[in-house]
């Protein structure tokens, strides 16, 4: 699905979280929001959610304004920073959310539901945790499962906060190859947010570098590593490369 | 290493007779102003043998005031439990003008005096009331009658759920209602699914304690109630007439059972901590 962030600006109070931005997302791509905290990233990614309703400005998915739209109705997968799974709930039960909060008449049935959550399983490669629960899995895994249950109710677009933000350097690597396969296999539209901008320009095909509610710069990863826009991003890239990995 | 060494001499840990002493001030504490006189009643109550006590709890007076009382607190809870909840969820999730009134308000009970809010409900409803024209005139009883009595006790035991959900509610985050609803879950399938499962145990609690408080009322019942035998006397309000009519084995034998009923709250409450204390644990790990 396209995406077409129109002019969006959002302020708490007197305090601007986002200066009119504007970001255009083709269907299929995937996309990072890069800055520090504060940068007003995680915000644009709420808004496009519907968690968050902008102080103005349009959201456009396939050119339909989706402003008005209810969270439950924008069909995004969410994957949180630390996941929200349903702790009281196995993974199977994780999973099925999505499929059994669907109106009674578009609802599979139980045996397409768990045919679907075993696929999902699979998918994200752990196929025998489906009795387990949230607090007896690893950080890992926990990542893994909370994509499955945003992939569950097949939405139009992925929208990840942090995705690798609380996971070890091992962890993290393979994580990402597994988000960039499952992205590729499904074509979703997906965009995510992380302060790493090595995890940023590795992963994504496009990436917006964001300081302030406002965007810097948008372009091919090797774009911006060779010719930063400006010297927030010349300075972000730069700081972060002397960080040993 | 450090760790070891830190273990052995932990920095917190006070002298072996400092906590000897602090116990033993604690234990003789809790038996003299708890256990005992927990104790007394149940002696005075047996004194004249276990049937004089049984025949005293079957009278029919005895027998309306504990249908009574069972009455009111089935009626109060629920429906201190729904606005204990949605207090909770107010002031938890939401930031709003007036937060801190609510929460002060929802403390009222706490402050003011039984016996003033039985006066006040009384001045509200009765007779010659602010509202006793408009009730007389549609043949509504409040005074002196059930709803008096409920109303008395929702006042009375309004902030036990509230006040045991807020903090809970406000620890955790909206991050799991927030993965319910883009999941496409209604506010009401995110409340029952999500919201309530996280806060069961508090909410239970605040339902047990609101029960043993329900159940145990005087000052605001006693005013609201017109100590009608037979009709409108509680428990609590039976046994103090009793005690003052000098029926000393009836009195003791009421209040044995009232406190039994209590006591049983504990335990139901000590037995659930116990009986899923892994569950309890995995809850509040996060």
């Amino acid at each position: 699905m396209h995406i077409d962030i129109d002019e969006i600006a959002k302020s708490y109070g007197a305090t601007p979280a986002l200066h009119p931005v504007s970001l255009s997302i083709p269907s299929g791509a995937m996309v990072a929001l890069l800055g520090p905290s504060g940068s007003g990233k995680t915000t644009l990614l709420r808004i496009l959610a519907g968690l968050e309703q902008p102080s103005s400005g349009r959201v456009l998915l396939d050119g339909a304004d989706a402003i008005g739209t209810p969270v439950q109705k924008r069909r995004a997968g969410f994957v949180f920073q630390s996941y929200a799974l349903f702790r009281h709930m196995s993974v199977f039960e994780n999973i099925a959310y999505g499929l059994r909060a669907r109106p009674r008449a578009e609802r599979p049935t139980r045996a397409e539901i768990a045919r679907r959550v075993q696929h999902l399983l699979e998918l994200i490669r752990l196929p025998d945790i489906a009795q387990r629960y949230p607090g007896q899995l690893s950080g890992g895994q926990r990542q893994r499962v909370a994509l499955a249950r945003a992939l569950a109710t097949e939405p139009r677009m992925l929208l990840l906060d942090e995705p690798f933000g609380a996971l070890d350097a091992q962890v993290r690597k393979e994580l990402r190859t597994g988000l960039r396969e499952i992205h590729d296999a499904t074509g979703l539209t997906t965009v995510f947010v992380t302060h790493d901008q090595e995890e940023a320009l590795t992963l994504a095909d496009r990436v917006a570098v964001m300081s302030m509610g406002r965007i810097e710069q948008v372009g091919a990863p090797s774009e911006i590593r060779s010719r930063p826009a400006t010297a927030f991003v010349r300075n972000f890239i730069a700081e972060e490369s002397r960080l040993p990995a | 290493m450090a760790d070891t060494a830190l273990h052995a001499t932990p920095v917190t840990t006070e002298a072996r007779s400092v906590r000897l002493a602090l116990s033993s001030v604690v234990l003789a504490l809790t038996a003299v102003l708890l256990l005992a006189p927990l104790a007394v009643v149940f002696a005075e109550a047996l004194r004249a043998g276990p049937l004089a006590s049984l025949q005293a709890i079957g009278q029919p007076d005895a027998l309306a005031a504990i249908r009574l009382t069972l009455l009111v607190a089935a009626i109060a809870l629920p429906l201190n439990a729904a606005a204990g909840l949605a207090a909770a969820w107010a002031i938890a999730k939401f930031d709003f003008r007036g937060k801190a009134l609510l929460i002060t308000l929802i403390d009222v009970p706490f402050s003011v005096s039984p016996v003033v809010a039985g006066l006040a409900l009384v001045l509200l409803y009765g007779s010659g009331g602010v509202l006793g024209d408009w009730l007389k005139a549609h043949d509504l009883k409040i005074v002196f009658a059930l709803p008096g009595l409920v109303l008395a006790t929702l006042f009375i035991t309004f902030p036990f759920v509230a006040r045991e959900l807020i903090p809970v509610m406000a620890e955790q985050s909206r991050a799991e209602e927030e993965a319910a609803l883009t999941l496409g879950a209604s506010g009401w399938r995110m409340l029952r699914t999500v919201t309530l499962p996280n806060v069961r145990w508090a909410l239970l609690y605040g339902v047990l304690l609101c029960n043993a408080r329900a159940m145990g009322e005087f000052g605001a019942v006693a005013v609201i109630s017109g100590k009608i035998r037979g009709q409108t006397t509680t428990m609590p309000i039976l046994i103090e007439m009793l005690y003052n009519e000098y029926l000393s084995t009836a009195a003791f034998s009421m209040a044995a059972l009232l406190a039994t009923l209590a006591l049983v709250t504990l335990a139901l409450k000590s037995f659930l901590e116990w009986r899923h204390a892994d569950l309890l644990a995995a809850t509040r790990r996060h």
